[in-house]
C-alpha cells in the first residue's frame, strides 16, 4: 500500500494534515486512524463509498468536527486543540466552503450571500458588496446579483455558493459533493470555474466526491474505506502520449 | 481477452490437461465465445516453445493419450506481473479487467490491490482527458468526453466489484 500522499516539498509545512484521526458517532466508528497530507496549492479529491467516512474526514480537517483521537494540523499547527471560538475564527478567516446544495441564505440576495464571509470578517458593507459583485462576471452570473436563492437555477445557486466560498480568498476551499445536485454539463461548468479560480488564487482545495469525473479535476485522489485513507497515486501514465485523444 | 495469459493463469492454479483447461476457460471466461480445441492446443504449444509451460507425464489409458501441462517459473512470473499491472485505460476493457479479477480470486491473490492500481491508472487517464477538454477545441473535447464516459463506466464497475469481492471469491472458489 502506498503512503498517505506525496505531501509538501522539503522545508514546506503541509497546508493540511491528519495524523491517526479517530472519530465515532456514539458506538459507530466513522474514522479509524485516518492519515492524510495535503500540500499548499494542491487540489485533492477524497473518494470512497457512501458511509466510508469521507465527509467526516473533511469536517475534521476543516475544524467543524473535533476528533476523539489523533491530530489535525493547518500549516503545521494543531487545530484539534483549539476551543470552539478559535475554530470558528479559523473557519471564517482561513477556509471557504461549498456544499452539495449550495446552502444559500434564502432571505439574502445573491450578492449579499457572496459578501457574507467578508461581512462576518469585519469588512464594511459597501466594500464587501463591491468585492462580491466582482465575482458575478467571473462565474458567469451577470445580472443575477439581486436575485434570491429561490429565483436561481441549481447551477446558478451553486456558482453563487462557489463565489461565497472564494470571496475572502481562503487558504483552503473545502467542497463536499459540489456537483452532486447538478446535471453533468452544469456540474462540469462549476468544476471548470472552481478549478480555474482556485489555481488563479493558489488556493488549496479538498473536494469530497463519489464522481470520478469530478475527481479527475484534482491533482491527486485518495480513497476512504472503513474510516482509513488509501492513497492511489500519482501513477505514471499508461498511454504513450499524455493528453492525446484517440480518433 | 488475452487467451495465452489466461490459460497460463489457470495452469498457475494446478497442472492440467488441455481438455480440462478448455472446460475451466469456458466456465469462467467463455460464456459467449467458447475456446475452440484447436486454439487451446496451439496456444499451449506456443507457451511450451517459449518455456512458459512444460509437458508433464503422458497418461495412457482406454482413451486417447493425454498430456499434462505444468507452468514453469518463467510462466508463473509472467502471470504474477500481468495480474498486478494496470491495463492501459482504453475503451472495451471489460473482458481484460474481468479476467484479471476472476483469475486473481481463483489464485488467492489480492484482487483489491490490483483494482486499486487499475483505478489509479483510469483516474490518471481521466485527468489527462479533462485537461484536453479544458484546453482544446470542441471537436477534441467531444472525443475526450467519449473517453471520459467510458472510463467512468469502468470505474463504476471497479467500485461495485470491490464492494462484492468477498462474495465473488466465495463463488469462483466453490
Amino acid at each position: 500500500m502506498i503512503g498517505p500522499g506525496p505531501g509538501p516539498g522539503p522545508g514546506q509545512a503541509p497546508a493540511l494534515e491528519a495524523r491517526g484521526v479517530e472519530l465515532s458517532f456514539g458506538p459507530t466508528p466513522a474514522l479509524r486512524g485516518a492519515d492524510l497530507t495535503v500540500a499548499p496549492g494542491e487540489m485533492l479529491a477524497i473518494m470512497g463509498p457512501s458511509g466510508s467516512g469521507k465527509s467526516t474526514l473533511l469536517h475534521c480537517l476543516a475544524g467543524i468536527l473535533v476528533p476523539d483521537r489523533g491530530e489535525v494540523l493547518v500549516d503545521g499547527r494543531r487545530t484539534d486543540l483549539l476551543d470552539e471560538t478559535e475554530r470558528s475564527a479559523l473557519r471564517r478567516d482561513r477556509f471557504g466552503f461549498v456544499f452539495q446544495f449550495g446552502q444559500l441564505v434564502p432571505e439574502l440576495t445573491a450578492e449579499e450571500n457572496v459578501a457574507l464571509p467578508l461581512l462576518l470578517g469585519g469588512t464594511r458593507r459597501a466594500q464587501a458588496l463591491e468585492t462580491a459583485r466582482g465575482w458575478f462576471a467571473r462565474l458567469e452570473l451577470d445580472g443575477l446579483e439581486r436575485r434570491r436563492s429561490g429565483e436561481l437555477s441549481g447551477g446558478q445557486a451553486q456558482r453563487v455558493a462557489l463565489a461565497r466560498g472564494m470571496v475572502a480568498r481562503p487558504a483552503v476551499l473545502f467542497a463536499d459533493e459540489p456537483t452532486g445536485a447538478l446535471d453533468s454539463l452544469t456540474g462540469e461548468r462549476v468544476m471548470d470555474l472552481l478549478t480555474a479560480a482556485a489555481r488563479e488564487q493558489g488556493t488549496t482545495v479538498v473536494v469530497v466526491t463519489h464522481e470520478a469525473r469530478v475527481a479527475a479535476y484534482a491533482d491527486r485522489e485518495v480513497i476512504v474505506r472503513d474510516g482509513k485513507v488509501t492513497s492511489l497515486g500519482p501513477v505514471a501514465s499508461t498511454t504513450t502520449s499524455p493528453g492525446q485523444v484517440q480518433r | 481477452m488475452n487467451v495465452p495469459l489466461t490459460l497460463l493463469g489457470l495452469l498457475d492454479r494446478e497442472p492440467s490437461h488441455g481438455y480440462d483447461l478448455k472446460r475451466d476457460y469456458d466456465t469462467f471466461f467463455g460464456h459467449d465465445k467458447p475456446l475452440p480445441f484447436g486454439q487451446v492446443y496451439a496456444t499451449l504449444g506456443r507457451l511450451a516453445r517459449d518455456g512458459k509451460v512444460v509437458v508433464g507425464e503422458m497418461e495412457t489409458g482406454a482413451g486417447p493419450e493425454r498430456k499434462q501441462y505444468v507452468i514453469t517459473e518463467q510462466g508463473a512470473t509472467e502471470v504474477e506481473a500481468w495480474l498486478t499491472e494496470p491495463v492501459a485505460p482504453e475503451p472495451h476493457l471489460q473482458t481484460v479487467l474481468f479476467s484479471k479479477v476472476v483469475l486473481s480470486l481463483l489464485l488467492g491473490r489480492d484482487a483489491e490491490a490490483y483494482l486499486d492500481v487499475q483505478r489509479a491508472a483510469h483516474l490518471q487517464r481521466m485527468r489527462e482527458l479533462t485537461e484536453v477538454r479544458r484546453t482544446s477545441g470542441l471537436v477534441d473535447a467531444l472525443l475526450a468526453d467519449h473517453g471520459l464516459f467510458r472510463l467512468e463506466a469502468d470505474l463504476r464497475w471497479i467500485d461495485l466489484t470491490v464492494a462484492r469481492l468477498d462474495a465473488l471469491a466465495a463463488e469462483v472458489r466453490s
